[in-house]
């Protein structure tokens, strides 16, 4: 079948997004952008057909009894099995760094020390995905890597190696196994082992396992072709393909955010290293539109480095603000004097929360100038990108557009962080539908 | 980008040649030097006194191209100048501190005077007290008064006329010794006047299309000798003549705009811009647009030194004095905002461009306050897209060379946006 894709190569995350020719979602893809933009367009793209080959099985299997629970199983399923074929990579890869000369005299402890590694984790890997677990990052990097981290320390300390060596062996081999792109093959094979597995865990569904494999196989079948793909985001430039075929984030996020919304007119997306405001009209076309200038200051980064400074992950920061019991007034969002901006206020007895919530006020605050200079807030207002997903972020931008521009409605959608890639999926069908 | 081979024209050989003159003038020793700023500049009657004419912008500018401006502004900041602070003014204290060497190896030798043309800036005037300071040299200052209401009025003529005659012709008699001879101002100007009628002309060559030059980073090399010390000269009448002989041969071949890259291929879009270059990323800039087949058919730095194109202003040999204050009220930073509004919004209708970009100076006040209320009120009047980008004059760390270039292609795809569907249908490729 056709299909038509768009890719948002940002400075933390790559997002890919596959439509079909009626413009219907098919599937979404994410990898963290690893500054190499060849493989997270690649990866990203991979990630994205196995959305849509999700979507295709939902659509064979149809809304029969237990076809929800059925999907929901296989698809934590295939992730454990995708999760276990990284591993198995990474465990070669770290291995065949052992031929090295420089081990050669504790080759062997190191040999035992990571297999131990690599058993533990492969053995810890079922509760990984087990039902309602959750994880703090779906990437494999993030989730392997603390795994690592934690195991390496205690297994090289029992065989009396250095943890060092360890970790360096690891780090040269993860960049390696993150710069390989599963063929269509591996994927189909984790697929059919995904529902195998699915079968086991899963009791009381209408469905025979004999015809959601011919079904699965069926959908495994269907060649999704790139028709056209379209790229935008901050590494638009680096990707493998003509410049016809790239497009800017500003566009793509307008008529993103007007697929999503019909009704929007200003979009704020606030991404890792810029922050756009952008009007649209009518038709998702771009009116207007104004970012920050090459200072990062109040975007996605700056919380990142709070997150770092504070020992915490980023996702933690919203709920901690969520937790104030007043806001404390932030001077900067310059990320250089982010740690600073912290501690000073630590030290004048501020708490955690307190803090936290002046540092997502200070970053609307900036958003709002950015949006006011772009032509303003006009009802529909949608928020889009990365800092979207941030509940606290969010409540302080409710309160400013009110306070500013009044009551309005404010669309944010759960896929927002995909909204630049499904403009650009959109501007690849246009080039070729019109 | 350095790898590039640049291809020049004549003209801009012959201008070369002019400057290196120039600076040879000022460096020689056998010259009386005088330091003045470009907009309202008062070459003519600095000639009446054999004064050579230096200009900090100028210098500034040729470091920044050179590379050279990062190390003399870093330099200043070290004697405690903010980073705030105009960053022409921080190129020139800085060069300064590192020797006062000219583009031409030789030292720059100490003024002789300080000609302040005060039309607009107010930084201008903090600069020249900062050179005082540094040279004890005399000063004087022409005090322009700014065109608030749109038009400069016959009051505010006289006060400059009656300033050129009790100030500015004294002291620049005392410092070289000359007696003001006011046929031979009469002169220069009908030179001046002759060499611009060709310089106008080539501005509204650009009405074109295509468009056989840029006026924004081609223009700012084709209006040099007038905004500098070669106006009122048979230099530039020369110049001018030969640049609308090749300006017309290039008409008459339907060639695109004359760049570093030899000429552009294509033209798909045509822009007024606002705002002055900048300067350390000259031509990675240009590429920018170049690449794209963006060609500027008009920009209001090409008017910073005076405005000819707007109400017609020629030099007027038979009225010396007043027409030197007319020159110097109708600079453009002189002017009020409505002006440069009505300005930008002729420029679009009648160049047929497709919108207006900005591109706003981070250091530059004279120049930056008000573009924002300036371009919706372009946009209304237009009804065509505009866009914002900022850069510096030249201080390399204000260039973010992906953050302008993802600017300027959202606006290009904007403008193809608009241009095929005129925001009435779904939205195109």
């Amino acid at each position: 079948m056709r299909t038509f894709i768009g890719i948002d190569l940002g400075s933390t995350t790559t997002k890919a997004l596959l439509i079909d020719e009626n413009e219907t979602v098919l599937g979404r893809g994410i990898t963290n952008s690893r500054s190499n933009y060849d493989v997270a367009a690649a990866v990203s793209k991979q990630e994205a057909k196995i959305g849509a080959r999700f979507t295709l099985f939902h659509q064979a299997l149809g809304s029969r009894g237990g076809a929800a629970r059925l999907l929901s199983t296989l698809e934590r399923n295939f992730r454990l099995e995708q999760f276990l074929s990284e591993l198995g990579r990474l465990e070669e890869t770290c291995m065949s760094y052992l031929d090295h000369p420089r081990f050669q005299g504790g080759k062997q402890a190191l040999k035992e020390s990571l297999s131990a590694v690599f058993r533990r984790i492969e053995s810890e890997a079922s509760d990984i995905y087990a039902p309602g677990a959750s994880r703090k990052s779906d990437f494999f990097r993030d989730i392997a890597g603390s795994r690592f981290m934690n195991l390496a320390e205690s297994a090289s300390r029992e065989a009396g190696i250095s943890f060092e060596t360890l970790l360096n062996i690891y780090d040269k081999s993860i960049l390696e196994v993150e710069s390989r792109v599963s063929p269509d093959e591996t994927v189909a094979r984790q697929f059919r082992n995904g529902l195998s597995r699915a079968f086991r865990e899963t009791n009381g569904t209408d469905i025979a396992e004999a015809e959601a494999r011919e079904a699965l196989a069926k959908v495994l079948a269907i060649e999704l072709e790139e028709t056209y793909v379209v790229g935008t985001g901050y590494g638009r430039v680096r990707l493998p393909f003509p410049k016809e075929h790239i497009r800017s984030e500003i566009l793509c996020h307008g008529l993103g955010a007007h697929m999503m919304f019909p009704g929007t007119r200003t979009v704020l997306d606030i991404g890792g290293q810029d922050t756009k405001g952008i009007q649209v009209d009518g038709n998702g076309i771009v009116t207007s539109f104004q970012m920050n200038d090459r200072c990062a200051a109040g975007c996605g980064r700056y919380l990142g480095y709070i997150a770092d400074e504070m020992k915490i992950g980023l996702h933690e920061l919203g709920p901690i603000a969520m937790k104030a019991t007043k806001s404390v007034r932030i001077n900067s969002t310059c990320t250089v004097f982010a740690g600073a901006e912290l501690r000073d206020r630590l030290a004048l007895g501020e708490t955690r929360p307190d803090i936290l919530a002046g540092l997502h006020r200070a970053i609307m605050l900036r958003a709002m100038s950015i949006l006011s200079r772009s032509g303003g807030v006009t009802n529909e207002f949608t928020f889009t990108g990365g800092v979207a997903k941030n509940e606290a972020a969010v409540k302080e931008l409710r309160q400013l557009i009110r306070e500013n521009y009044g009551e309005m409605t404010i669309n944010i959608s759960p896929d927002s962080i995909y909204t630049g890639a499904l403009g650009g999926a959109s501007f690849a069908r246009r080039a070729v539908i019109s | 980008m350095s790898g590039r081979e640049v291809v020049k024209s004549n003209s801009q050989l012959v201008q070369k040649e002019m400057i290196s003159r120039n600076y040879d003038r000022i460096t020689d020793g056998n010259h009386k030097v005088s330091s003045t700023f470009v907009p309202g500049n008062l070459n003519e009657l600095l000639m009446c006194f054999d004064i050579a004419n230096n200009l900090p912008e100028i210098n500034a500018i040729q470091n920044a191209m050179r590379k050279k401006s990062g190390d003399m502004i870093t330099e200043a900041e070290r004697a405690g100048h903010s980073e705030d602070v105009c960053t022409y003014v921080k190129a020139d204290i800085g060069m300064m501190a590192k020797g006062n060497i000219a583009p031409n190896g030789k030292p720059f030798p100490n003024p002789d005077i300080l000609l302040l043309s005060y039309t607009g800036c107010f930084t201008f005037m903090k600069w020249f007290e900062l050179l005082r300071e540094q040279y004890k040299c005399p000063t004087v200052m022409l005090h322009v008064p700014y065109a608030a209401d749109g038009t400069p009025t016959r009051n505010m003529r006289d006060y400059i006329v009656r300033q050129l005659k009790e100030d500015v012709i004294p002291a620049l008699e005392k410092v070289s010794g000359v007696r003001f001879d006011i046929d031979r101002l009469r002169e220069y100007l009908r030179k001046s006047a002759a060499a611009e009628d060709d310089m106008v002309w080539m501005l509204e060559s650009t009405k074109h299309r295509p468009s056989p030059i840029d006026c924004y980073f081609g223009g700012v090399y084709y209006m040099g000798p007038i905004f500098t010390a070669f106006r009122g000269t048979d230099e530039a009448i020369e110049y001018y003549r030969l640049l609308r002989l090749e300006i017309q041969e290039r008409i008459d071949k339907g060639l695109c705009a004359q760049t570093p890259e030899g000429d552009m291929p294509e033209e798909r879009y045509r822009l007024v811009v606002e705002g002055p270059p900048n300067w350390t990323s000259f031509r990675d800039f240009w590429h920018m647009f170049y690449e794209s087949g963006a060609v500027v058919v008009a920009s209001s730095y090409t008017k910073v030194g005076g405005i000819y194109d707007y109400e017609g202003f020629r030099h007027d040999p038979d009225h010396p004095l007043e027409t030197m204050a007319d020159y110097c009220l109708g600079v453009y930073t002189n002017r009020s905002l409505p002006t440069r509004v009505d300005m930008l919004a002729r420029n679009i209708r009648e160049y047929d461009a497709d919108g207006l970009l900005i591109n706003s100076i981070k250091s530059c006040n004279s120049f930056s306050a008000g573009q924002l209320v300036m371009m919706r009120e372009i946009e209304r009047i237009t009804g065509k897209p505009a866009a914002f980008i900022e850069t510096d004059l030249v201080d390399p760390r204000y260039f973010s060379a992906a953050n302008v270039k993802n600017r300027l292609e959202s606006y290009f795809q904007m403008i193809d946006q608009k241009r095929r569907l005129g925001g009435s249908s779904a939205a195109g490729v």
